[in-house]
Parts: C-alpha cells; structure tokens; sequence
C-alpha cells in the first residue's frame, strides 16, 4: 500500500489482513446484490446469513486453536451429528417424562449434557494425539467415521422433532431479543469498547509507551462504535411479518393497532456466537493457555523447554473444539428444530476452510479469532448469494472450492510481501 | 575446599547403542565459569540439557550446594534457578520478545489474565542493560537479527535471577560485536557470583573466560584443568587426541 492511505491505516494499526477480508465480504455482497436485483443486502438477507453462519462460526474459532498447535479436527462435522442426535433424545424423549414437559430445565440440562460430551469426546481425541502420538490427521479421520455411525445408531437412522420450543429458541430463528434489547447491547458493547481504547492508552502511557496519536484513537473508536451501531441497525430494521403478528395478537384475543410494527432485533444464536468470539479472543491475547497454544505452534520444542506441558495442551485444545462443536450443535440443530443423523455433514471442510480463508496458517502457529468469524461469513455468503442467483448446487461446491484454493494463494502471497512468513 | 554450588556426578545416557555421556563429572562453583570443549558429537549439549531437565539421565546423581537434587523435567531445572540458553535457540518465532521472556512464568493480572504491558515493559527494562540498541519490542522474533535473538535468549536467563547458567555454544551464530557482547556479559554475571557453564568451540575465547575447562570425547570426560596451569594447545590436544597432558594415548 503506498501513500496517505498506507499511513492512515499504518497510524491506526487497522490489520491489513482484516481491511482485505471485510473488502472481500463488501465485494462478494456488492456483486450478489446486483445480480439478484436488490435483495442481497436486505436486512432480511443479512438477518439470514448470520443465521446460517453461526454454527459454522463457533466451531472456527475452536479450528483457530487446533491449527495453529499443528493439528486439524475432521471429525467435528461427525461430532456435531452425534451431540444433535443425543441431546434431541435427551430433550424428546428422556427428560419430558422427568421434569415435565415445556420445563425450562430441559434445555438447560440438555445443552449441559452435550457440552460434557462434547468435551469428553475431543479431549479423548486430544489424549490420543497429545500421549499416544497418533497423528491428529488419523485420531480425527477415524473419529468422523466412528462418530457419523454413531450418530445413525443412537436412533437408527430416524430424525427426532420436534425439539423442545424453549431450546429451539437458542437456533435464532424463533428466539430473538427485541429492539430494546438489542439496542442496549450495543451501547453497552460501545461503552465497554470505548473503556478499552482508554485504559490501554492509560496503561501504555504509564509505562512510557510510545502511543498512537489522539486523532487516530477516535477516529478506532469512531470505526468500531460505528460498527457495532451498524450491526444492530441491521438486526433491528429486519421486521417481523405482519401475518405472524396479526396471529399472535389474535392468539391472544387482542386487535393489532393499525400500522404497528416490530422487529425481531438480535437472534439468540448470534449473542451466542459474538459471546464466544469475544471469549475466545480473551483466551488467545491474555490467557497463559492462549499463549503456550500460540508458543507451541510457533515452536514446540521451545514451549517443551519453556515448562510447558504440550500434550496436556493437545488435550485441553482438543476438549475445547469439542466443547464449542457441541455448541455449534445446539445452534444447528435448534435451528432446524430437529436432529437428523446426517446433521453437520461436511460441516468439518466448512470449517477448516474458514479458519484458513481467516488467515489461519496450516504451517501453525498464526491465526485470529475474528479472522475465522470473517472467513465463516465469507463462504456462507459465496453459498448464499449463488443459491439466490440460481447456481446449482454442484457448480456450487465446485466454486467455494476454488474461491478457497485462491484465499489460501493470496495468503501465501500477502505473507511474502509483509515479510510475515 | 567449598562446597560447588552445583555437581553432576556419575552421569550416564545412551541413545540407542550409542553412549552420548559415559559417567561424567563436573562441577562449578559460585562466580566461577566452567568450559566445556569437545569436538561435535562429544556428549557436551547431551549432558547439558539432563541437568536443564530436557533428557532424562540413565544415572548418576545431581546436587545443588551439596544437596541432591531431583530433575525431571524443565520447570524443575528453572525452580532450581537453573537457566539455559540452548544451542538451537529455543524462542517461538511467531511470539514478541517479551512473550518469548516470559514464555511459561507469564507476569498475571489480578484477574489472571496475562499483563503485556507490564511483561514489555520489564523487558525494555532488562534489555536496556543487556542490549541498549534492542527496539523491536511488538515484532515477532522471527524479524529479528542473531544477534537481537541470542539477547531475549539470554534476558530470559537473567532476568529469573539465575543462580547456575548454561550457555551452549551462545556466540556461535553472532557477529564480532556481539560476541564481544556476550563476552562482557559473561564476565559481569560471573562477578555477580553465577555458577556458569559454558560451551564454545573458540578455545581462545574459552581460555579467556573460563576458569577450568572440561574437555569430552565419545561421551567421556577427559578431564578437567584450570585455564592457568595448561597451554591452548594442551587443551586443543586434549580435544583432539583425547589425553591429558603428559599422558600417552594408551594409558
Ligand atoms: N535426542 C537424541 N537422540 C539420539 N541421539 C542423540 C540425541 N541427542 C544427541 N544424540 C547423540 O549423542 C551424541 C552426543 O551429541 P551432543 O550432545 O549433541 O554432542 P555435542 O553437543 O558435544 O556436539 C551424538 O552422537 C548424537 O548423535
Ligand atoms: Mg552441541
């Protein structure tokens, strides 16, 4: 980048990585809007794709972790399929009889139930990868075969539904918070994002840092505020249809006012994403187990020498993917409103692709939490946008997978010129 | 005579068939600097990284101020106040200087969240005295030179207040500035009463800083010999043919 624009965003410290992947997302949206003839960038549209990405997107994050220690998860797709088919049992069949059906300890003990399992399963895998030095390739290949049949098996085949009403409400679809509430979440996001920028310049001036000029944090904290406002807007301008009004209010022997709108505001699964986005950005930048995650993919050896226990990593590592494929299952599932085994197909490629399409590093040792959210958008928007334009599915397959062939060369090629190997 | 402030007796290792240390003994005592020589492959870094916990010996004992000692692994050498700054600098590439410093003993919040900026600004601190041209604070260290490298290798050994220092051959990659540099340094922890063993392959610069030299050859221990009463070529023999001197080859 030369010029005013390179100081600019070299005076902010903006990522060039992550200026490159939002133009790309503006880019593939500009280019669908257009072709559909306006109804790409709907906030209805919109509203959708962060739907469809969030299970994709939880699960990236975990990718992130596994990648850049060196290892890759195949099996998550699986996994998923068999925490779905197990917690739609648990919630249908099993907990009903127990505590009552449309009880809310039904979701919340399902949810727990899969979590546990979610974590029990991958941490055995990372126990197999971290002690038995079996390669993770392997553990995990094995493991997407063992966990798909197993998925069939727990209910030969059969699809469960309806889930419980109160844990479908965490897939989105039905559960949202309102406009208030959204409204509110976003100024508490603004003011917290905003305390940030402020302590850390407090901080590095303390120590004598050098610091960015006054203009640039505002204008950070101008973009970032900006952004979070944007959002929300979006979310809250996708507004309910005024059939499904009119039959709540009839339901509830009201007349609806004339003219009276609403709108749906933030789906659950979505706080459910940017909560484990942020929490996993804490674990990577400020946690001791973000850091030897990171010091372990750059060097293990040195890690090893550091006093750091990599194979208890591998396993904590592997735990943690399966705690958030468990997750990703809830929101998938739930979302649908039933569990079906083939839930969370391929899902394993749709995830490793966007953590790699996010700036995740095969080689390890580099990746970001936000990059991987980005790259999730970013193909779900490339499979969204072609479904609306009318591409057969197949022709489909075969451009995501080529649009990742060119993510991974322009990576390589902005890796050489930044010198970042 | 004292007690050496650390002693590895009797120490045994072997790879397979080949035995990379054949009971050896060394010892080194407080503000002294202690060479160990060898061609390559003589069993030198080997018996180093038992005593900073990276192999685990066959046999033999270890003692600290007389006392022994158990070491197991890395973290063990470190509770001991062991430091090592190893041949194959041991720093993530990927991570900052100060991240590297700190790299499993990370300074915490109060909320247990790791503190960078007081973890820099400790750095700053201890490089400023090691290495004032050092600045590349917020780089990877894969962008930094040899030289800057070797210094976050060896902040790392100082700053944790090291009792005993392992240095395994730390100016082999550096230019002559920074040898220079070492070499002072090497000098001033001495005088601050650090137990160093040294391992170099410049029997020149040995012979300057050392205070005894331990010469190896196939896992053996040859012998040890104060620098004032032998010759550099009486330790360039001893490397070589594997005797000491005076002694004839088949004794
Ligand atoms: N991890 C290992 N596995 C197998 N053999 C090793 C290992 N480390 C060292 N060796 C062998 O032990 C011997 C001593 O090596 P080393 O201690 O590195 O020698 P030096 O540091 O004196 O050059 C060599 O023959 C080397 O090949
Ligand atoms: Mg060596």
């Amino acid at each position: 980048m030369s010029g005013g624009l390179g100081n600019l965003i070299k005076t902010l410290q903006i990522d060039t990585r992550l200026l490159g992947m939002v133009g790309a997302f503006v880019l593939i949206a500009l280019v669908f809007h257009i072709a559909t003839g306006g109804t790409f960038l709907t906030p209805r549209n919109l509203f959708t794709l962060t739907l469809q990405t969030a299970s994709v997107a939880v699960m990236a994050t975990g990718m992130v972790f596994v990648i850049v220690t060196r290892n890759i998860d195949l099996s998550i797709g699986s996994l998923l399929g068999i925490i779905g088919m197990v917690m739609g049992v648990i919630q249908v069949q099993i907990l009903p009889d127990i505590v009552g059906f449309g009880s809310p300890a039904i979701w919340i003990i399902t949810v727990t139930i899969g979590i546990l399992m979610g974590a029990a399963i991958g941490g055995f895998q990372g126990w197999l990868i971290g002690y038995l030095a079996i390669p993770s390739f392997i553990v995990t290949l094995g493991g997407l075969l063992i966990w798909r049949g197993g998925a069939w098996w727990v209910s030969r085949g059969t699809t469960i539904s309806p889930l419980d009403p109160n844990f479908v409400m965490l897939g989105g679809a039905t559960g949202t918070i309102g406009v208030t509430a959204s409204w509110i979440l976003a100024l508490v996001g603004s003011a917290l994002t905003v305390w940030f920028l402020i302590n850390t310049r407090r901080k590095h001036i303390g120590h004598g840092f050098a610091v960015k000029p006054v203009w640039a944090e505002y204008a950070l904290g101008a973009i970032l505020v900006g952004a979070i406002c944007g959002i929300t807007a979006i979310m809250n301008a996708y507004l309910v249809p005024t059939r499904i009004l009119q039959r709540r209010f009839e339901r509830e022997g009201l007349e609806m006012p004339e003219g009276y709108t609403e709108a749906y505001g933030f789906p659950i699964s979505v706080l459910i994403v940017l909560f484990v986005a942020i929490t996993m950005t804490i674990v990577a930048k400020k946690t001791r187990f973000g850091r030897y995650i990171f010091a372990m993919g750059g060097n293990p050896d040195a890690a090893e020498l550091s006093g750091i226990n990599t194979r208890l990593l591998t396993v904590k590592v592997f735990a943690l993917m399966g705690a958030l494929t468990a997750i990703a299952g809830v929101i998938a599932s739930a979302r649908l409103g039933s569990a079906g085994s083939s839930l969370g197909e391929l899902d394993e490629l749709r995830v490793i692709a966007a953590a790699v399409i996010g700036g995740t590093a095969l080689a390890g040792g580099v990746g970001t939490i936000y990059g991987a959210i980005l790259g999730a958008f970013i193909m779900q928007a490339l499979v969204s946008g072609m479904g609306m334009v009318g591409v057969d599915s197949p022709l489909q397959n075969m451009i995501v997978g080529g649009v990742l062939i060119l993510a991974v060369w322009i990576d390589i090629l902005y890796r050489r010129r930044t010198g970042d190997s | 005579m004292s007690t050496p402030l650390l002693e590895m007796r009797n120490i045994s290792i072997h790879f397979g068939g080949i035995k990379a240390v054949d009971d050896v003994s060394i010892d080194v005592m407080p503000g002294e600097v202690v060479g160990l020589l060898g061609h390559n492959g003589a069993g030198k870094s080997t018996l180093i990284k038992i005593l900073a916990g990276a192999y685990a010996k066959d046999s033999g004992e270890i003692y600290v101020d007389g006392k022994k000692v158990e070491i197991n692994n890395p973290r063990d050498a470190r509770d001991l106040n062991i430091e090592t700054i190893y041949q194959t600098l041991a720093l993530s590439d990927n991570l900052d200087a100060a991240s590297n410093l700190f790299l499993g003993r990370e300074i915490t919040t109060a909320f247990g969240l790791v503190d960078d900026t007081k973890m820099e600004a400790e750095s700053r601190k201890i490089m400023a005295r090691l290495n004032p041209n050092f600045q590349r604070f917020s780089e990877p260290v894969r962008s930094l030179s040899g030289g800057q490298r070797q210094s976050v290798a060896i902040a790392r050994a100082v700053y944790f207040n090291a009792r005993i220092l392992i240095m395994d051959e730390p100016t082999a990659a550096l230019g002559v500035h920074e040898t220079a540099m070492v070499a002072d340094l090497i000098k001033e922890l001495k005088a601050q009463g650090l137990g160093i063993f040294l391992i170099s392959h410049d029997t020149r610069e040995m012979m300057e800083l050392c205070d005894r030299v331990s010469v190896m050859k196939n896992g053996q221990l040859i012998g040890t010999e104060r620098v004032e009463d032998v010759t550099e070529d009486d330790v360039l023999s001893m490397i070589i043919m594997g005797k000491k001197p005076g002694e004839t080859v088949d004794a």
